[in-house]
């Protein structure tokens, strides 16, 4: 035992030392990541970013260099009163300001290097470079920020913002301080346009000195410049309906139905883009965002959902066609409502009665397509089973679901099916009469915009679409097949004629008959939709939703077009004559119904707008006076007040 | 030629290649841990690792003067050996260089020398010699204090020169004592001591006593006599009770603050969070930034002077006492397993060698080599790696330093000398 005492401690604590080594070297050890080793600092090399062309190859999105003045405060010397003064001069700041930034540089880190100045203009930064070597301990950063070519389409471009810790935690990548797309295409084409920044690796002591490339710059990386990337946007379309657009609150979606491309993505009120980009970004981005009554950060093209009204009538027809309840001679009597017994459940407007499907279209009789509607539910013994079967063909036009497509933001709408009423009214207890309402696009029913404008182009093309895209081409790339595949509804092609010639003769003979455009055959239909807001509780209506959608030509078509003014009472008084007007815009690349312009750009809905908050009761639809403005001009492109202006008419609560 | 001359120089091979193994080995870590920009060659005299060189050059003429000695001149002049050690620490209040507060090393122009790592040997030659003198019977009291006065006198200077991690090695001879005839009681009062004194700063007063009469009531519920035994253990029971208050009080009112907190933190005493970060940022940042190092190393490390940490320098020290660190993260598990295998293969060797000698002397000399090179690198690798707590110590033959390497050589080839005589004795 004598002997063995040693002996057995040193084999003891050998095996102790052993696991343990094997407990902090093989068991709780990470895997080792060079990126994650404190010992080793990581200098990024930042790539160009893409630029942003329009679809006739228009810049719309650069770069420009910012500078930023940079400060170690441990290597700082005293300067001299003269020196200082000069050099507070250069910077636009006081002496004051000088001591007080250089304290709480200090504060941070004495060894890091903070920001002293950010965001020189190139003219100080020209200036101030010549002299920079006097001032020991300051440097000059260059950083590369957005530089918007243009004032229009803030919705479709987006912007760019810092990323935040819970991207960084989600997306490795970037690192503190990194800009990151935040909406729109900044966003959706972020991996395209950032490029791969480049990394070097350098060995770093324990005070955080540089001690030269780690492993000889062995895992150095070259970073690779961002994509230019062109996109679907024709910017003078786009420019012309923010033009229509402003004073009024609504969407404008305009795609070309033979391949899917985004034309024109319109929403008011919209920004300047400008107004995001450099120091007074936060600033501007919460004065937008904060505007809760407005909105300008919300892309009323895309995210508002609304119900379709009258549009959505020919897809009843076309539905109605393909199951083969109705023949497009039949005829229905339309007592200025549709009458199930002796209760009306649902009234119209004055026209001449009996209709067939012809002029029900072109006149938008709700007797009419309540009575079509009724068959083909009623066709089905089980109304639910009828109802899926309804919304099968519904949601084939693009309704009712996202359209994955490359927009950074997007809603499903709504298609209720027969689950859908059999949750709300318990089941098979309900039938054809309860849910008349989507007969005409009203009740349940709800879309955006560009479902609305893609429905324009499905019955355009009869029959088919391409899901509605942003991106025309990404430098070395090419572009998803799902936009360059055609997406087939469930409708056979020979029985959208009849509906198409109906949308025609809306131009023609029925309720947009006022807005045709010399030389152009477009095919339309008018909406007109109630609503509703809470006002203190008690449920208000407010002047209807004036909707239009349209495509153009007839054979063909070239442009097919959604259009959603808030609050624009029927259909053709304001989104009809826009939708009118920009039809013409595409197809002729000039106007020439100046008068419907004029009538556009001389009309506000400021004070319709500002009725649901004065607190005093209001009159809504044909009670109301139109407010009268000068002429709206276009915004000049340098002009950052502009949107900031609009929105404070409407900021009164 | 005569065959008695032919066995009479027989030295131990493993045991040297052993030792070339750790050197070299050695050598390489502290180039790794101490090179500044590009090493342009082995022998620059810049850098510490080409200073190390010099001292390993002049290791090996040590050595052959070690082993040309006749081996009982070490045996005959132990004790005058030890007395110039025991003097060299004493010159030291008088002649000795302040560093770092620590007054441990004789400048000779910018040479230094430190006393402490040549009295290891002295003091093991000494207690070899006194034990193995036919007069002594370690078991009467009276040759067990002058036994241990002979590694109290070295341990006591030291400890006046602030150098405490030291005087520490000097305990380690309690196992040559106890191999040597130290009765069993000791060696039980030892472990005792051990276990009160951290049951006590760990689970308190109250835990302890319970525990203590616990155990005292079994051992003597099992004795055979029990009446004498009675009032025994009462009194070893009061014993340990006092014993544990007292440790309490020292720790609380003796030891200074930062020793405190190097034991709370090694016996996690410390509850609340923000104190023990606060802690941690004071007392355990060398041990934070050594246990990262060596964990960073993974299965295979890094690579010979590949060593992101080692390179930039975030172990303190990391040339001299956290060595076992850069071991840690350029060579991996596999390379600080080997290290730990190695000063394991060399104490038993070394253990081994000792039990076969004939006399003696050689034997508790070789016991004092075993104990002290096991001390030092339990203690050392022990807090590099954060089983316990700090305690500034060089690792034998890998921390930079012409003293200790020049210490630990001669105190192993003594015994390599002495072991080599063994067939020659009767």
């Amino acid at each position: 035992m004598r002997k063995l005492l040693l002996l057995l401690t040193v084999i003891f604590v050998g095996l102790i030392f052993i696991s343990r080594l094997f407990y902090l070297q093989v068991y709780k050890k990470e895997a080792y990541s060079l990126l994650e080793d404190n010992a080793i600092s990581k200098e990024y090399d930042y790539p160009k970013r893409g630029y942003v062309y329009d679809r006739n190859g228009k810049l719309l999105v650069a770069n420009q260099p910012s500078y930023d003045v940079m400060v170690i405060p441990r290597e700082v010397e005293k300067l001299d009163s003269t020196t200082l003064n000069e050099f507070c001069k250069l910077l636009k700041i006081t002496t004051e300001e000088y001591q007080k930034k250089l304290a709480r540089a200090n504060n941070y880190s004495p060894r890091l290097p903070s920001p002293f100045v950010p965001q020189l203009s190139k003219k100080d930064y020209a200036v101030l470079q010549e002299k920079m070597r006097k001032y020991q301990g300051f440097y000059i950063q260059k950083r590369s920020l957005r530089d918007y070519q243009t004032s229009i389409g803030a919705n479709v471009l987006g912007d760019l913002g810092e990323v935040n810790q819970s991207i960084i935690n989600k997306k490795p990548y970037y690192k503190m301080g990194d800009l990151i797309g935040k909406q729109g295409i900044e966003l959706s084409y972020e991996k395209a346009l950032r490029g791969v920044k480049g990394i070097k690796f350098i060995q770093k002591d324990i005070f955080n000195k540089n001690i030269g490339p780690y492993k000889e710059g062995r895992f150095d990386t070259l970073p690779q410049p961002g994509k230019d990337i062109k996109i679907t946007i024709d910017s003078e379309l786009q420019a012309y309906g923010e033009l229509l657009m402003t004073n009024k609150r609504g969407g404008i979606v305009a795609i070309n139905p033979a391949n899917g491309e985004i034309l024109a993505m319109v929403t008011g009120p919209s920004y300047n883009p400008n107004l995001l980009v450099g120091r007074e970004r936060n600033k501007n981005f919460s004065k937008l965002f904060l505007d809760t009554i407005s909105k300008p950060t919300f892309d009323r093209g895309l995210q508002a959902q609304y119900p379709p009204g009258s549009p959505f009538k020919v897809i009843n027809a076309l539905i109605a066609l393909q199951e083969g309840v109705i023949d497009i001679n039949d005829k229905v009597t339309c007592r200025q409502g549709y009458y199930y017994g002796n209760k009306k459940l649902t009234g119209c407007h004055h026209h001449k009665s009996p209709v067939n499907m012809n002029n029900g279209i072109a006149q938008s009789c709700n007797a009419y397509f309540v009575n079509t509607y009724r068959k083909i539910i009623d066709n089905y013994d089980d109304a639910g089973n009828a109802m899926n079967i309804w919304a099968k063909h519904a949601k084939s036009f693009g309704l009712g679901d996202f359209l994955n497509n490359d927009l950074s933001v997007g809603r499903p709408g709504r298609i209720p099916n027969g689950d859908y009423y059999d949750r709300a009214y318990g089941d098979n207890r309900w039938g054809s009469t309860y849910i008349v309402s989507n007969a005409i696009g009203q009740g349940e029913v709800e879309a955006t915009p560009i479902q609305l404008a893609n429905m324009a182009a499905a019955i355009g093309n009869r029959g088919y679409y391409y899901t509605p895209h942003i991106i025309k081409d990404i430098e070395g790339d090419t572009i998803p097949s799902r936009y360059t595949t055609p997406k087939y509804t469930t409708i056979d092609k020979r029985h959208f004629e009849p509906v198409i010639q109906g949308m025609f003769d809306v131009y023609n003979k029925g309720t947009a008959a006022t807005l045709r455009i010399p030389g152009i055959d477009i095919c339309g239909k008018t909406g007109t939709a109630e609503n509703f807001v809470k006002i203190d509780n008690v449920k208000t209506q407010l002047t209807d939703h004036s909707i239009f959608v349209a495509f153009a030509p007839k054979d063909n078509p070239k442009i097919a077009i959604a259009v959603f003014v808030e609050n624009g009472y029927w259909g053709s008084r304001f989104a009809g004559r826009m939708a009118s007007l920009m039809i013409e815009k595409h197809i002729k690349g000039e106007i020439t119904r100046t008068d419907m312009e004029d009538w556009i750009l001389t009309h506000s809905l400021e004070n319709e707008y500002a009725k649901p908050y004065s607190g005093k009761p209001f009159k809504i639809n044909g009670e109301t006076t139109l407010q009268v403005i000068d002429k709206v001009k276009p915004p000049k492109d340098d002009d950052l007040n502009n949107a900031i202006n609009i929105n404070s008419n409407s900021t009164h609560q | 030629m005569n065959r008695e001359n032919h066995r009479g120089y027989k030295f131990d091979w493993i045991t040297i290649i052993l030792f070339l193994l750790l050197v070299a080995f050695g050598w390489l870590n502290i180039m790794s841990a101490s090179h500044e920009g590009e090493i342009q060659s082995y022998f620059d005299m810049n850098q510490l690792y080409g200073k190390h060189l010099i001292f390993l050059g002049l290791t090996f003429f040590l050595i052959v003067l070690i082993l040309s000695v006749e081996a009982k001149f070490y045996e005959r002049f132990a004790s005058i050996i030890y007395i110039i050690a025991m003097l060299a620490l004493v010159g030291l209040f008088i002649f000795g260089k302040d560093v770092n507060g620590a007054r441990s090393w004789y400048g000779i122009g910018t040479m230094t020398l430190q006393p402490s790592e040549f009295a290891k040997f002295a003091t093991a030659l000494a207690v070899a010699k006194y034990m193995s003198d036919l007069q002594t019977n370690m078991n009467t009291l009276k040759d067990q204090l002058k036994a241990v006065i002979i590694i109290v006198v070295p341990a006591i200077l030291i400890l006046l020169q602030n150098d405490a991690g030291s005087t520490l090695v000097y305990a380690s001879f309690f196992f040559v004592f106890y191999r040597e005839g130290l009765q069993q009681v000791y060696l039980i009062i030892a472990l005792s001591t051990i276990i009160l004194a951290v049951l006590a700063l760990k689970y308190g007063l109250i835990v302890t006593t319970v525990i203590s009469t616990f155990i005292l009531f079994i051992i003597y519920f099992f004795r055979r006599k029990k009446r004498s035994s009675m009032i025994q253990s009462v009194v070893i029971l009061l014993i340990c009770i006092s014993f544990s208050a007292g440790v309490k009080l020292f720790y609380q009112h003796v030891l200074q603050a930062h020793q405190q907190n190097r034991i709370s933190l090694w016996l996690r005493l410390e509850k609340d969070p923000i104190l023990l970060e606060k802690m941690k940022k004071e007392e355990a940042y060398n041990l934070i930034q050594s246990e990262k190092a060596i964990s960073s190393g993974g299965i295979w490390g890094k690579g010979f002077l590949q060593g992101t940490r080692t390179k930039g320098k975030f172990v303190p020290e990391q040339e001299t006492d956290y060595i076992f660190s850069t071991v840690g993260e350029e060579w991996g598990f596999l390379g600080s397993a080997f290290v730990v295998i190695l000063f394991m293969g060399l104490i038993i060797r070394v253990l081994y060698l000792a039990e076969s000698q004939k006399s003696q002397f050689s034997r508790v000399y070789g016991y004092g080599v075993a104990s002290v090179f096991f001390i030092h690198f339990t203690i050392n690798t022990g807090m590099v790696m954060g089983l316990i707590p700090t305690v500034g110590i060089p690792l034998p033959f890998f921390s930079y330093g012409g003293s200790g390497l020049w210490g630990f050589t001669i105190l192993l080839f003594i015994f390599v000398k002495l072991d080599s005589n063994k067939i020659n004795e009767w």
